[in-house]
């Protein structure tokens, strides 16, 4: 019996915003000025840990990837010795991603792992088309998380996870031995959020195999913040912030309206930070990049960082809020970092951990560990945060 | 289980018996009757009163002059104006649009203990010497009363475990609050006034967490872990020198035993809290755990639930609080006190949190409370529990059948005397939610409870069988709810507009939600509603 096939695409510009602040890495404009900021590619160094994670498993399988920085390098990267089945142009793009996927399927691949964000979920949807079957059975893909948007339930919750389900799914002889299921494809709603609000759309469905914890949730439809939670989060927020302290809030619907309740307009989808004196806010600075963010914390005691999970999905760090870099969590440290989370929204996390993906392993761990997340005037829930 | 209990012989023929349960062609009663200060007319009235003696009148000269000026109404009260038969309509015509607890079969209301409350009991509360009993009588001519709450408290102590017991507050979450108000008086009494954090679980009852907030503690409230209990080490990482007490239910709402309880119990003990058992629901554990023999220093019931007296809803609520001898000092005051001869009202306690309620307890719940336990003693108490907890396991048998419902948490594990269910599934199929299927049980004649929120159940529905219900009961009740979701997958729009044959179609969520729109009471119906 021959060994199953895996196919490897990677997006290598997914990512690229997510460190200088840009709310994501979609189009050559965007992705030229994150290269103008100094943001550095990480894709490639993501997907060949997913990589190197499903070596590490003794999986047999064989790998057949896109040429170059879409998938050759980090396969070889990760020690594999692959087969080219699509070469891009010089300056790859989304279509890219799309011919790269009908190429591999045209191969007889049981399984796209592909690495990127949304954006890159959309291409893969594309390329496979709707229909997404193989000799009548759904044609699984899985994404290693690269991007910066990652709303879409298709991504693992790490590369190595992405690896280790990857591994699972071979060990079974590519067969259906993991459960599969459909899940959603979405993206950032760019209509919705000219109007203030943060939602996403769903473009469709992918089937993914299913890893239990390995996988990442769909990010829920963020419920529209219950002012009266919010403004108790906030009060007590305020309460907990020493003097002087600036407070750096992660992007999303519950800082933005704690932010609110404070008396500060901040981004909605940005990481601002302001400053609380005598129970007046002043915004420091909105919609920073890490680099803003680091020269404000060299000129005064150590930031508060107070970040919320993203709903459904329990991604405390490295989803939409990579500018708050490991540099700026070690400055804060872990009893300065504030999880602001209402009650609803806590229980829709099913008991699923808080998850931080900070792109540092040792900082993923040493934040691991129960946290109290506040979750309006004087209460708490000691909540565990994992990687 | 007693040998000594006769066992009802069953005949050959009766255990033949297995008659599919009929569904009900159901309709409730639709009458549009008007809020009652809108029935009537100007000058009538139910009761005509004699107009007194003239000489009995020149004598005793103005009554209202009795009272002091600042009291007296300048304008009369703005009371509706009716005819006997008028107000007896009126509110039979109420009564018909409601599903009563004596009305359907009540097992959907679960965390609630919906019981029979005998009514042989109310024979006793409507007897003259307990209804005509007033607060401000002498002790010496309330000696029976005292001595029946005085007898039920020991009663109560002897189920809990505790040392003392107090029957003052007036229900549920009056109890939690003076256990509470206890727990805080203690600390203050050892000059330990730093403990100002409650820990409780989100699966307990939101009282717990409210009382504590009301009481100026800060609340910390642990989440399940995978398999449904509190999560230990959330505890583990939550105690501290600032921790007050632990107030936590066993079983919870998902109706799934704690067997860790004493180690709960051991470490916040260990890091110098208190713990209360919040055993409001005692139902399914009454005669065979104890509150006391697991380690906790406070507990409370509520008589409306595990001891049969009417809800709050449907009747006056009661509660009471056992302690153990080292908090009775702070026990609210009066308590009920016997020297062996004559009973008192103690209100000399220099240390007592003070008066819950005005008057000591809701006295005819208390004594329908005692009559009920001394109807059943020892063993029926025990036998009480034993069966509601093999009804509770009987449904969910019964219901895990129906499609597109499962039982979150501990799979394949026996729940104790409730059990919260999810139509999770069922949403995913059809994207109707756990609400729509209660609106449509209630084409049917009966309704069921989702759970509190926040939901961390997912669809929830959440079923309490009690002892008071037989097969067939819970066959029927199963029976609907199978019929409600094949509807569900077959036939979804009628589900969706449901309710089709009860008094209301649906509630408007914002008169039951918004400030600005709820109205509770007449005068503030006139201003928000008609604009008057």
């Amino acid at each position: 019996m021959t060994p199953p096939r895996i196919g490897l695409v990677v997006n290598p510009v997914a990512g690229l915003g997510g460190r200088v602040g840009l709310k994501g890495s979609d189009g050559r404009d965007v992705q030229a000025r994150a290269l103008a900021m100094g943001a550095v590619p990480q894709a490639g160094e993501r997907a060949a840990a997913a990589l190197a994670e499903l070596r590490g498993r003794g999986a047999d399988c064989e790998l057949l990837t896109a040429g170059g920085e879409m998938g050759a390098h980090a396969a070889q990267a990760a020690g594999w010795s692959t087969r080219t089945v699509y070469t891009p142009g010089p300056d790859s793009g989304p279509e890219d991603t799309v011919a790269a996927v009908r190429a591999l399927r045209a191969e007889g691949v049981g399984l796209v792992l592909f690495a990127g964000g949304d954006g890159t979920a959309r291409d893969v949807l594309d390329g496979l088309g709707q229909d997404r079957v193989m000799d009548g059975r759904p044609l699984p893909a899985l994404g290693i998380p690269t991007g910066v948007k990652m709303h879409s339930a298709v991504f693992a919750v790490t590369p190595r996870a992405a690896g280790e389900t990857a591994a699972a799914w071979a060990g079974g002889g590519g067969q259906a031995r993991l459960r599969l299921r459909a899940a959603e494809v979405m993206d950032r709603d760019e209509e919705a959020l000219r109007r203030g609000e943060l939602t996403a759309r769903l473009y469709g469905w992918l089937t993914v195999p299913d890893l239990p914890a390995r996988i990442q949730q769909r990010k829920s439809g963020a419920p529209a913040a219950d002012p009266a939670a919010t403004g108790g989060i906030a009060a007590e927020l305020a309460a907990l912030i020493p003097a002087g302290a600036p407070l750096i809030l992660g992007p999303g619907s519950t800082t933005h309206a704690v932010a609110a309740a404070l008396g500060a307009d901040v981004a909605l989808t940005g990481v601002n930070a302001i400053a609380l004196r005598d129970g007046t806010a002043t915004v420091l600075a909105r919609d920073a990049a890490t680099a803003d963010l680091e020269v404000l914390i060299r000129q005064g005691p150590p930031p508060c960082i107070a970040l919320s999970p993203i709903g459904g999905q329990g991604f405390l760090l490295g989803r939409g809020n990579q500018q708050i870099s490991p540099a700026l969590l070690r400055a804060a440290g872990r009893d300065r970092l504030l999880v602001l989370c209402t009650e609803a929204k806590l229980a829709a996390l099913g008991g699923r951990p808080l998850l931080a993906d900070t792109g540092d392993p040792v900082l993923n761990a040493a934040l691991g560990g129960y946290l109290p997340v506040i979750t309006g005037r004087g209460s708490t829930s000691p909540y565990r945060l994992t990687s | 289980m007693s040998a000594a209990r006769p066992s009802v012989p069953v005949s050959p023929k009766d255990a033949r018996i297995a008659v599919k349960p009929r569904l009900r062609r159901f309709h409730q009663a639709r009458w549009d009757e008007k809020l009652i200060f809108e029935l009537g007319s100007p000058g009538e009235r139910g009761v005509l009163i004699p107009a007194p003696d003239p000489q009995v009148a020149a004598e005793v000269g103005d009554p209202a002059a009795a009272l002091p000026t600042a009291l007296r109404r300048t304008v009369p009260p703005a009371l509706p104006e009716l005819s006997q038969n008028q107000v007896l309509r009126h509110y039979l015509r109420l009564s018909q649009e409601n599903l009563g607890a004596d009305l359907n079969i009540d097992v959907g209301q679960g965390t609630c203990t919906m019981k029979y409350s005998p009514k042989v009991n109310d024979q006793f509360v409507r007897d003259p010497r307990i209804a005509e009993l007033h607060p401000r009588q002498h002790e010496d001519t309330v000696q029976g009363v005292l001595e029946i709450v005085h007898r039920l408290e020991g009663l109560l102590a002897e189920i809990s475990g505790m040392d003392r017991v107090t029957l003052q507050p007036g229900a549920g979450s009056a109890a939690i609050y003076t256990n509470v108000a206890m727990i805080r008086a203690y600390f203050a009494a050892k000059g330990d006034p730093e403990r100002d954090e409650i820990i409780t679980t989100i699966f307990s009852h939101p009282s717990n967490a409210a009382c504590a907030k009301t009481a100026g503690f800060k609340v910390i409230t642990l989440h399940p872990d995978a398999d449904g209990y509190p999560d230990i080490e959330a505890l583990k990482a939550a105690v501290g020198p600032r921790t007050a007490a632990l107030l936590i239910t066993n079983p919870e709402d998902t109706g799934i035993y704690n067997p860790r309880i004493e180690e709960f119990v051991r470490i916040v003990h260990e890091a110098g809290g208190l713990c209360s058992y919040d055993q409001a629901n005692a139902n399914g554990i009454l005669g065979i755990t104890r509150a006391r023999d697991a380690g906790f220093d406070l507990c409370h019931f509520n008589l409306h639930k595990t001891f049969s007296t009417p809800h709050a809803c449907g009747g006056p609520a009661a509660g009471a609080c056992g302690v153990t001898e080292e908090l009775a000092p702070f026990l609210p005051r009066p308590t009920v006190a016997y020297d062996g001869s004559r009973y008192t009202l103690d209100d000399d306690r220099p240390d007592s949190v003070g008066k819950m309620r005005p008057f000591y307890g809701v006295v005819p719940n208390l004594v329908r409370a005692y009559a009920w336990i001394m109807a059943l003693g020892a063993e029926g108490l025990r036998e009480a529990a034993e069966i509601a907890v093999l009804n509770n396991n009987y449904l969910m048998h019964q219901v895990l059948k129906i499609r597109g419902v499962s039982m979150p948490y501990a799979a394949g594990r026996p729940r104790v005397e409730q059990a919260r269910y999810s139509w999770e599934q069922l949403h995913a199929d059809t994207g109707l939610h756990s609400e729509d299927l209660g609106l449509r049980a209630a084409d049917f004649g009966t309704h069921y409870w989702t759970s509190h929120h926040p939901y961390v159940v997912p669809e929830p529905m959440t079923l309490e069988p009690t002892e008071s219900y037989s097969r067939a009961d819970l066959d029927e009740y199963a029976a609907i709810l199978a019929e409600v979701a094949r509807e569900a997958y077959e036939d979804p729009e009628t589900v969706r507009t449901a309710p089709h044959r009860s008094t209301v179609h649906r509630v408007k969520e914002d008169s039951l939600e918004d400030p600005a729109t709820w109205a509770v009471t007449w005068r503030a119906y006139r201003r928000k509603v008609l604009g008057a």
